[in-house]
């Protein structure tokens, strides 16, 4: 066998192995999608993901539930579960991002009593199912009147998510050297304009991943946001995907064309944060 | 354009104490470097010029100005460090504009300055590039750059060759001493490399341990060192230092082999006192066998053009200490040869305190 046949060979061999995992991993999604688009309601398993029937019912049933109001006016449900998600969940990232670089800054560059006991405080809070606290946040969200709102769920959400974010940022401003923000004061720069202009552009690809990160996991909680909300009107997507899937009557056909109008968001924001994370950006400043 | 006072500077990290009791006296204009090997708190000392960090004890004046207590921005000053630390988001301009932003200079202003520093640096091809697509070499000039645009009074510089090539050094040193004559300030140069100290300083400080071992014009400095520590640190190859009993016979002083021709520049010599005899592979010449202080057993040569680097033992050297002369090369001295040397000149250390005996 010669050299190039060899190789050609290796390439085959190495495209069957990655076409495999990449049927393997989308398979359910492209049966989700499939199902979706389905004109009917029958959940017989199919081998080939093809629609059968294809239709846009499904879609067009989920997303334009409405509801009619004690004083008889109707509201668009969906638009309103779909605002409550997103609103839920950029204030989430905002609120637990905006304090998590201030703490992890902290962290990473200043000496302080309890520095590393602190740290480790943050950690360990990770370790507890968020189901844990679901009891005594629902006692204190109602003490302050804020079941189904979207405040209370943002407020739950953030403080769940700043450990992580704090975890996560401590490290990114660890890695950019403290000679920069030196510079930056030699220069004329108080501390907080060099952190300011220097070390939040530079850790830009780490707090966008961390935003992003905040964002997907209030955007995909569903036990607390079903534990907190009990009415429909302040619905999050996961719950109102969960309804579908009823005690007597489950809808997968509507839980599919739901799942996959839930995905779209996610999918546009994450294509649009993707641009801040390129590597590199950090690079060259300082020799290594 | 400012004088440096640094009086008795301590610093101290919880329990290290890095620098015990220094003094600095810059004049005006002048170009100090502070060299020393690797731990011996230059660094420490400039980020404290700096405002980087703050004394434990002391005080910091620029002129008549005490800024011991003040921060780096008040301190006008402006610093080239190791790394450079340009800031990586920002394109060649932009560093170099940001001190002048940050002090809201207008943008005539700005634009005519950066014009200035970047044709003088041979840096206005570059202005738009962001430091990641720049050379090493293009990286120093743009950190320098970004100093000298700012105007200030005093210049610090930490180590700011030690990431280029040894040919490219050579280079930016020359151009660095060039723009210090040009600008007419002051600055204060830290390196471990003995060749920038000595050809750059005007007034060079020898630091080890915390304290300050020697200050002078370097040339004064290697002529007639302190102590042990700087004899053997400034020049290359290093002093040659061995111990050896001071005898005396009438008026010929004598340091184990060595005769002590020019006794009389020592004002503290004790017979039959243990020395440490200092001797630059320099300042010994061949000669023939009858005016020979000394006789060295040759076990390598290096050739280094117009010199050889000679390295063997010195005959009667129960020790075996290695010894080093650099001789001419026509002199062509083999492997296993026992060369005769004169000293022309040498230099005396106490071998308990190490200090010069002069």
């Amino acid at each position: 066998m010669t050299a190039s046949q060899r190789e050609l060979l290796e390439s085959i061999a190495a495209h069957a192995v990655i076409l495999a995992a990449v049927a393997f991993s989308l398979y359910p999604i492209l049966w989700v999608v499939s199902l979706a688009f389905s004109g009917s309601t029958s959940l017989e398993a199919q081998v080939m993901p093809v629609p059968t029937d294809p239709t846009l019912d499904n879609i067009r049933e989920v997303v334009g539930s409405t509801r009619t109001e004690v004083d008889g006016s109707q509201i668009w449900l969906f638009g309103r579960q779909l605002l409550n998600s997103i609103v839920v969940s950029i204030a989430t990232a905002v609120v637990g991002v905006a304090i998590a670089i201030p703490t992890a800054y902290a962290f990473a560059r200043f000496e302080f009593i309890g520095k590393r006991g602190g740290m480790r405080l943050l950690l360990a809070t990770q370790m507890f199912p968020a189901v844990a606290s679901a009891v005594p946040l629902f006692m204190i969200l109602e003490t302050l009147e804020l079941l189904n709102t979207r405040t209370g769920l943002v407020l739950c959400y953030a403080s769940t998510s700043i450990p992580f974010a704090v975890f996560q940022l401590r490290s990114a401003f660890e890695a950019i050297p403290t000679d920069l923000e030196e510079a930056a004061m030699v220069d004329g720069a108080t501390r907080f304009q060099a952190f300011l202009r220097v070390v939040l552009p530079v850790a830009r690809p780490a707090i966008a991943v961390t935003f992003l990160f905040a964002f997907m996991t209030a955007y995909n909680e569903f036990i607390l946001a079903a534990t907190l909300l009990n009415d429909e009107r302040a619905f999050t997507l996961p719950v109102v995907l969960q309804r579908f899937i009823g005690e007597y009557d489950a809808r997968w056909d509507l839980f599919a064309a739901g799942a996959i109008v839930v995905s779209l968001p996610v999918m546009l924001l994450f294509y649009q944060v993707q641009r801040h994370m390129v590597a590199g950006l950090g690079a060259g400043g300082v020799k290594g | 354009m400012v004088a440096v006072k640094a009086q008795n500077i301590v610093k101290r990290f919880g329990e290290v104490t890095v620098l015990r009791g220094v003094e600095l006296d810059i004049p005006d204009g002048a170009f100090a470097v502070l060299v020393g090997p690797s731990g011996c708190g230059k660094s420490t000392l400039l980020r404290l010029l700096a405002g980087l960090e703050q004394v434990s004890e002391g005080k910091i004046l620029f002129g008549e100005r005490e800024v011991t207590q003040l921060e780096p921005r008040d301190r006008d000053i402006a610093m080239v460090f190791q790394s450079y630390a340009l800031y990586p988001h920002m394109s060649v301009r932009r560093n170099l504009e940001f001190g002048l932003r940050l002090r809201k200079t207008d943008a005539a202003t700005m634009n005519q300055r950066v014009g200035e520093v970047a044709k003088m640096l041979d840096i206005a091809h570059l202005l738009e590039r962001l430091p990641k697509d720049l050379s090493g070499g293009q990286r120093q000039r743009v950190a320098m750059g970004r100093a000298i645009v700012r105007r200030p009074a005093l210049f610090l510089f930490d180590e700011p060759l030690s990431n280029l090539d040894p040919a490219l050094r050579t280079q930016v040193r020359v151009d660095i001493r060039k723009q210090h004559d040009e600008l007419g300030a002051t600055s204060v140069y830290v390196t471990h490399d003995q060749v920038e100290a000595m050809t750059l300083a005007d007034v060079l400080y020898v630091l080890e341990g915390g304290e300050v071992q020697q200050r002078g014009r370097p040339i004064d400095i290697y002529d007639e060192p302190r102590n042990c520590f700087v004899a053997g640190f400034l020049g290359s190859p290093a002093m040659n230092l061995l111990r050896a009993p001071l005898t005396r016979a009438g008026e010929l002083w004598r340091a184990g082999e060595v005769a002590v021709r020019d006794a009389g520049h020592f004002s503290k010599l004790r017979p039959d006192a243990e020395v440490i005899l200092g001797l630059r592979p320099h300042d010994l010449r061949a000669c023939a066998e009858a005016e020979a202080d000394l006789h060295l057993e040759v076990e390598v040569v290096e050739t280094l053009g117009p010199e050889l680097t000679v390295h063997g033992v010195l005959r009667g050297d129960a020790q075996r200490q290695p010894f080093i002369a650099a001789l001419p090369a026509k002199l062509a001295v083999q492997k296993g040869e026992r060369v005769p040397l004169r000293v022309e000149r040498l230099h005396l250390f106490d071998a308990a305190t190490e200090q010069s005996l002069r």
